[in-house]
């Protein structure tokens, strides 16, 4: 696999491919494994990703806690803001949607993580199905996000753990900016600057689940991310680049997660978690689900 | 080497892929190290495990993987049902290992007829796991390859004797570890795999008269 995206987008545009399709070449010699079967694994992992959207925004759903559940439903269902009836608030609806099913013990893709779950089908198959594009362009999408992600597994961190929730939201931002660029028309460079765009937005952001569940605020930090990776999008399609190389953007994420304090890395040690009423909530939720149990 | 399906995958039941997916797969491995489903269990929780574990599903994902459920059965949501149903005697405790052990760790003391093990496994994190100890012995079982795992008499020859065995069934090794506790004490051996090895390899491997103990793990992962 391309442990780069300046190599990648070289070798897609010297011979006139996708990113998705240089990303599935790549796999396949690694691999030894047909093309077309990893086009059907990624479609697999499509269908999981489209249930986990329907059966998050029916709504019926709440965490082992009872910390969230219902919100996909309030943004389908609710009152109308300034975005109601744009693909925007769509995306919003379907990253809350897989988020609160994941928070539920239902089954989703981890892509990248199980945490960061809700961004890449959120934005991918809410625009996809905004322009009405068949599912085949949808699994090419889904094989450059794999592209992306490999690159910041290897040159950064796909781990809250690690690097933070920008190695896990964040990168998930990164990956549906770029693959949704190209779904959408853009070129290999452009979804490059997409990667960069959404990638720099979540520079810096920390890991704080209360009680160290993936929880709070998870399920809405997927939906703050699948609204960058939006705004990502929307610029590089229109022609918008960013100085700072994709690359160069992933490594300086790597070094900043490295940099981070162990409090803000998935410990529960600081941020949101470490608030007054994040404390609060925590110890109240994990008693109430002992009392749960038995 | 990074894979495009590592990424976009695995597809599992929420919510953590270490303290969900993993947890899942440290208990399928050490069911199989039992043949099957455990009649009884010790389950020691340890670190982040015993702390966040619960809300995690942890406990579930454990109970599901003794009870052969995979990281995507979404039986894992009322594996702890499940178990009660079956009228099987599982207990969990919470405990501190070693300090130098993962924070995301588990004990297991499972057994079935005759078989009794008692195996530490920790999640690493992305649905990676690994075994660290084998009743006592220090070992590495990824369950990302299909694994031997065999105590046998501390004598010569019985790594070729046992290559041998597999070479013949085309089976090709990808790592073996061989450790034991003292000079002419039992030696403990993990033969992890690219192949299945077949019925036929296990059995013969088993027949070997110094060969006192032998299991054939498939993989969970990859």
């Amino acid at each position: 696999m391309y442990r780069s995206m300046a190599e990648a987008i070289r070798d897609a545009e010297r011979s006139g491919k996708t990113l998705a399709l240089v990303a599935l070449e790549a796999e396949s010699r690694d691999q030894g494994r047909p093309i077309a079967d990893i086009r059907s694994a990624l479609s697999r992992a499509l269908a999981v990703m489209r249930g986990a959207v329907g059966q998050g925004l029916t709504g019926d759903l709440r965490s082992a806690s009872g910390l969230v559940g219902g919100d996909a439903a309030k943004l389908r269902l609710g009152p109308a803001g300034p975005l109601a009836g744009t693909p925007f608030r769509d995306v919003l609806a379907r990253a809350l949607a897989v988020q609160e099913v994941n928070a539920a013990m239902g089954v989703i893709v981890a892509a990248p993580t199980a945490g960061g779950a809700g961004v890449l089908p959120a934005v991918l198959t809410g625009l996809a199905d905004a322009a009405k594009l068949p599912d085949e362009r949808v699994v090419d999408a889904l094989a450059a996000a794999g592209l992306i992600g490999a690159i910041v597994a290897e040159r950064a961190s796909l781990s809250g753990a690690e690097g933070g929730c920008q190695a896990e939201t964040g990168a998930a931002a990164g990956m549906a900016a770029g693959a949704a660029t190209e779904m959408l028309g853009g070129s290999p460079s452009q979804a490059g600057h997409a990667v960069a765009l959404a990638q720099q937005g979540t520079l810096g952001l920390v890991c704080d689940p209360l009680g160290g569940l993936v929880e709070l605020p998870c399920v809405f930090r997927n939906a703050t991310g699948a609204a960058i990776a939006l705004a990502a999008i929307e610029m590089a399609l229109a022609g918008i680049t960013f100085a700072i190389p994709a690359d160069e953007v992933i490594d300086v994420m790597g070094e900043i997660g490295r940099g981070m304090d162990v409090r803000y890395r998935e410990t529960a040690g600081g941020g949101l978690a470490a608030t007054p009423t994040g404390r609060r909530l925590a110890r109240e939720r994990l008693v109430q689900l002992k009392r749960a149990d038995g | 080497m990074v894979s495009l399906l590592d990424i976009i995958g695995p597809v599992m039941v929420g919510p953590s892929s270490s303290h969900t997916a993993g947890a899942c797969r440290i208990g399928l491995l050490a069911r199989g190290l039992v043949g099957g489903t455990p009649q009884t269990a010790l389950i020691e929780l340890h670190g982040s495990f015993a702390r966040t574990g619960e809300g995690h599903g942890t406990d579930k994902a454990i109970v599901g993987g003794l009870l052969g459920f995979r990281p995507d059965d979404e039986r894992l949501r009322i594996s702890l049902d499940i178990m009660e149903r079956e009228g099987l005697p599982y207990r969990f405790e919470k405990t501190t290992l070693d300090e130098d052990a993962h924070p995301n760790t588990v004990r297991l003391t499972l057994e079935r007829g005759t078989d009794r093990v008692s195996v530490v496994g920790s999640s690493l994190g992305a649905g990676r796991v690994k075994l660290t100890q084998i009743d006592g012995y220090p070992v590495e079982v990824s369950g990302a390859l299909h694994a031997i795992v065999l105590v046998a008499e501390d004598r010569r020859g019985s790594v070729a004797r046992i290559a041998g065995i597999l070479a013949e069934d085309g089976v090709n090794i990808a790592t073996l570890r061989l450790t034991r506790k003292e000079r002419g004490g039992d030696a403990f051996m993990v033969i992890e795999c690219d192949d299945p090895p077949g019925d036929a390899a296990c059995a013969h491997i088993r027949e070997l008269e110094w060969v006192r103990w032998v299991r054939c793990l498939d993989r969970v992962s990859g």
